[in-house]
């Protein structure tokens, strides 16, 4: 008998439609925000030298370009309607759509993503784990303490710290940017984007570890103190057989959600990772967009990044329901 | 009883304290069971009948080596013979003294009951002794694949019943086995511990329930205010001159078939325990000498805590 | 086998470690206030220090009588440092408690005026979950503009969502209390229920949560300072002044960077401290672990 948790599949489309709900407020809400900044597209697209020596006409032609005399419901969902088509309008900055500034940086950005983001999974849960099982043994005051001292530091500091140790102090990873300079594209070898790869990615690395960490201490502390640990230390299993048995597997699910849930924070350190190392992906273009006003570029990667975390939150759920054999098996009576 | 068997566990003055913190800057040590006495010999099911949060399930602790570590226990715990410590109770723990606990919340929600109750072990050895025992208790092959949370409360006690039985052990500590069933399920579902002391091991049951226990158990252990108060055959309980202590006498009275009656006042917390006999503030035959020590002395066929017992 | 002389065996023993741990929270406690109040005092003695510099003094690394160094226009780095946190501070203080007051409403609201109250307000907590918090700062400092306001508007309108959660978790624990459904049997409006009888229960709540949330406001308005939103230079608070610094850190002026980051990490790991001992306080169980 199936209780009313019942169908996986309609509490999969349940919980997809309440995502979209969100992706569609996150969607207002940034574009109501643009709109009411004192952003002008005009200024932004010819720059505020050439917004003084336009004429009146041309002004004119350019705001109605932009929309900037048109209500904000159609403007909106014109928008969105270019969205759902890939149509994100053009960058005020680079003059080009900005799908395609967007596609060109959003490889580097995912290179430096997902590699902190696995790295600080694995070592996080490893490490989290370690520090549960033995709670209040040196071992554990050693990885809090750790943990707590890099949770606490501003992830952009903590850049700079390995900006200056590693680069300008022993040179032996190169200043910033993703490539070397001067060099024509077609002669950057794998090993060049690696070497610039490395450093921004273990600074985000290690903040994501902090987190994981920390968080994946506590829920095994959690599964520790629970009946069934007691249970399974009454019929004579020792540690490290509990752990295995016992606690690894039961720490797993929670663990599937903070990963998941890191990926926003990943996504957030690596705007200030890029900027301090001048890597040249998303992050770094929505600071310059922002910085320089450029609305439909900033807008763009907004979207694109929420639907990040959106398919981030998605696939935490697929897995769940493969995982969790409660679910999986429908919970009965 | 024969004299010279000797007893799968005896119990004697055990004492457990803990470790507490109060709101004000206080740490006090808070004495939760003193010289707690209980003997089972071999074929006995003896209960430990006492209020529920009484402490009594420190008592299966203890004997399981599984204290918190805020606790300081001393006492003497023998088990067949054998002056038990702390690395022996380690050490025969889930293989000779194994625990029945109260609900399927003591087993682990995402491992296949089957896998739980051979306690991951593949062997074939002990895979057969797994199937012989679901067999035995009624359940079906296929139990075996199914998961903690598919059980119904029954199967999940028979499960529970299995995994302490898989390496034949001497003495089962049954800590509130049948909570919230009424009296006949629970009769029916204690057999099966009448059945493996019959065979001549031990059962440590430790419940409030004391027609429960009257049912089942050869005799019974009155736990009050973190002691034993009287140590009594269960055929004494016919009728209310054979009990030693004014406290089972109470208790006896308070029985639905003696007339229900109960006894004014309550049981004392840790904190306020007073010198000399617990029960004091509520007994009719209090006299001064109740202020003092009270060791426990044989008084017929069994043992009491009083002085006045006779 | 009673032999009184026998020693009984011992088989388990309490640690012994724990001794006054409640004295040795109060004592952080006071500890971490009182630093805490010294920043914001020196911060304020400093102004002149931090403000003017003489180019003769410009670039010198740490020394005594510039502990933390000079910076290319000659200014005290120490002066400088202690200046930015008090400003850092103050913004985090206010932000912080502006959004726990939010928390604390909204919280009540949704548990206490119907289901549909709650659906809207956990929608707009999960919603603002959509987003990685950087680039909502970001969003809101570009929407709001420049300066100390903007950037407080924006951290108050990320931090309110996770405390709302806890508090909300809490009033809904609250409101299967026996004492509050009588209260509310005997017809007490549901506010006055909420401020007299709940509000009590809930306020230590919230003062930890509140003083947790310090160390997230102070890092996140010091992140989007840096990135160049926010903060402008002439409140010179530790993002600014970290920002500032980038251009020279390439160059081998690590002191510009690496001792106000300290500081920051320093006051962050303060205020974690502080909210730990007040939690250890409130309930004393977790004193236990």
């Amino acid at each position: 008998m199936s209780g009313t948790l019942g169908n996986p599949i309609v509490r999969s489309l349940n919980t997809l439609w309440k995502l979209v709900l969100v992706l569609l407020a996150v969607s207002f809400i940034s574009f109501a925000l643009i709109d009411a900044s004192p952003i002008d597209p005009v200024a932004a697209y010819v720059g505020h030298q050439g917004k003084d020596n336009l004429d009146l006409v041309e002004l004119q032609r350019l705001q109605d370009y932009f929309g900037m005399n048109e209500p904000f419901f159609p403007r909106y969902l014109n928008w969105v309607g270019g969205l759902l088509h890939g149509d994100l309008g053009v960058s005020l900055i680079y003059h080009q759509p900005v799908e395609q500034v967007i596609g060109a940086k959003i490889a580097s950005s995912l290179m430096l993503m997902l590699t902190a983001w696995a790295l600080s999974g694995v070592l996080g849960f490893f490490l989290g784990v370690l520090a549960g099982v033995f709670r209040d043994r040196v071992l554990d005051k050693l990885i809090k303490g750790y943990s707590l001292l890099l949770a606490s530091a501003p992830t952009f500091w903590l850049a700079m710290l390995m900006l200056i140790i590693f680069s300008v102090w022993l040179k032996i990873f190169p200043i910033g940017l993703s490539v070397p300079i001067g060099v024509l594209a077609e002669n950057v070898t794998f090993a060049d984007s690696i070497r610039h790869l490395i450093l921004p990615a273990v600074t985000l690395s290690v903040i994501g570890i902090a987190n994981i960490t920390l968080h994946t201490r506590e829920k095994m502390i959690e599964i520790m103190g629970q009946d069934y640990i007691l249970y399974a230390r009454s019929r004579g299993e020792n540690l490290p057989a509990i752990v295995k048995n016992h606690g690894l597997r039961n720490v797993l699910l929670p663990a599937i959600t903070l990963q998941f849930a890191s990926f926003s924070e990943i996504i957030g350190g690596s705007v200030l990772v890029e900027q301090v190392f001048s890597y040249p992906g998303l992050g770094q273009s929505a600071v310059s967009a922002g910085l320089r006003g450029d609305a439909p570029l900033l807008l763009g990667i907004v979207m694109v990044t929420a639907i990040m975390v959106f398919a981030g939150n998605m696939t935490a759920n697929v897995l769940y329901g493969i995982v969790d054999p409660r679910i999986r098996r429908g919970v009965h009576g | 009883m024969q004299k010279n068997v000797q007893p799968i566990l005896d119990i004697k003055d055990l004492t457990i304290s803990f470790m507490q913190y109060e709101k004000a800057f206080q740490r006090s040590e808070l004495e939760v069971i003193h010289n707690l006495n209980v003997r089972i010999d071999p074929g006995e099911v003896v209960a430990v009948v006492g209020s529920s949060g009484s402490g009594k399930s420190l008592l299966a602790h203890a004997v399981l080596g599984l204290l918190p570590s805020n606790c300081n226990a001393f006492g003497f715990i023998y088990f067949k013979g054998e002056l038990m410590d702390g690395k022996r109770l380690e050490e025969v723990r889930g293989k000779d003294i194994v625990l029945v606990p109260q609900s399927v919340t003591y087993l682990d929600p995402l491992e296949k009951v089957g896998r739980q109750v051979r306690r991951e072990r593949e062997e074939k050895s002990v895979f057969s002794r797994q199937k012989e025992l679901f067999k035995y208790y009624g359940l079906e092959e296929k139990t075996e694949q199914l998961y903690p949370f598919e059980l119904s409360g029954g199967m999940a006690r028979r499960v529970l019943l299995a995994a302490s039985l898989i390496d034949s052990p001497t003495l089962i500590i049954a800590d509130e086995p049948t909570p919230g069933l009424h009296l006949d399920a629970a009769k029916k579902a204690m057999q099966h511990f009448r059945n493996f002391a019959n065979e001549g091991h031990g059962v440590l049951l430790i419940t409030h329930d004391i027609e429960l226990s009257l049912e089942v158990a050869d005799r019974i252990a009155v736990f009050y205010a973190g002691t034993t108060l009287e140590e009594a055959l269960v055929s004494d309980f016919t009728s209310m001159e054979k009990l030693r202590h004014p406290y089972t006498q109470a208790l006896w009275r308070a029985l639905p078939q003696n007339g229900f009656k109960p006894s004014p006042g309550t049981q004392p917390y840790a904190k306020e325990r007073i010198k000399g006999c617990p029960y004091s503030p509520r007994c009719g035959e209090f006299s001064k000498e109740c202020d003092s020590d009270m060791p426990m002395k044989m008084v017929r066929n069994g043992r009491v805590r009083c002085i006045k017992a006779t | 086998m009673d032999n009184p002389i026998m020693v009984k065996p011992v088989l388990s023993s309490a640690k012994k470690s724990r001794i006054n741990q409640r004295q040795k929270t109060i004592i952080l406690l006071v500890l971490s206030i009182g630093i805490f109040v010294a920043i914001l005092v020196a911060g304020y003695l400093c102004t002149d220090k931090a403000v003017n510099g003489s180019f003769m003094e410009s670039n010198i690394t740490p020394c005594i009588e510039h502990p933390f160094g000079t910076d290319w226009l000659g200014r005290d780095m120490l002066a400088r440092t202690l200046k930015g946190l008090s400003i850092s501070i103050i913004i985090g203080l206010v932000a912080s408690t502006l959004s726990a007051i939010i928390a604390l409403m909204l919280g009540f609201m949704t548990a206490t005026f119907g289901k549909r109250m709650d659906s809207l307000i956990n929608f707009l907590v999960n919603t603002s979950m959509g987003l990685p918090h950087i680039l909502l700062l970001i969003l809101i400092c570009v929407a709001v503009g420049k300066g100390a306001a903007g950037v407080m508007f924006a951290v108050i309108v990320t931090h309110w969502p996770s405390l709302t959660r806890v508090i909300r978790g809490e009033v809904m624990q609250l409101k299967e209390e026996n004492y509050i459904k009588i209260s509310e049997k005997l017809g007490h409006s549901k506010v006055k229920v909420a401020v007299k009888e709940m509000l009590p229960h809930i306020l230590p709540q919230v003062l930890v949560g509140l003083v947790l949330l310090f160390p997230h406001a102070i890092l996140h308005e010091a992140s989007v300072t840096f990135l160049g939103f926010g903060l402008t230079p002439e409140q010179p608070g530790i993002g600014v002044i970290l920002s500032e610094s980038m251009k020279y850190v390439t160059m081998g002026m690590w002191w510009l960077a690496v001792f106000p980051g300290i500081a920051l990490l320093f006051t962050v790991i303060l205020f974690d401290l502080m909210g730990d001992c007040v939690k250890k306080m409130i309930d004393p169980h977790s004193a236990q672990e």
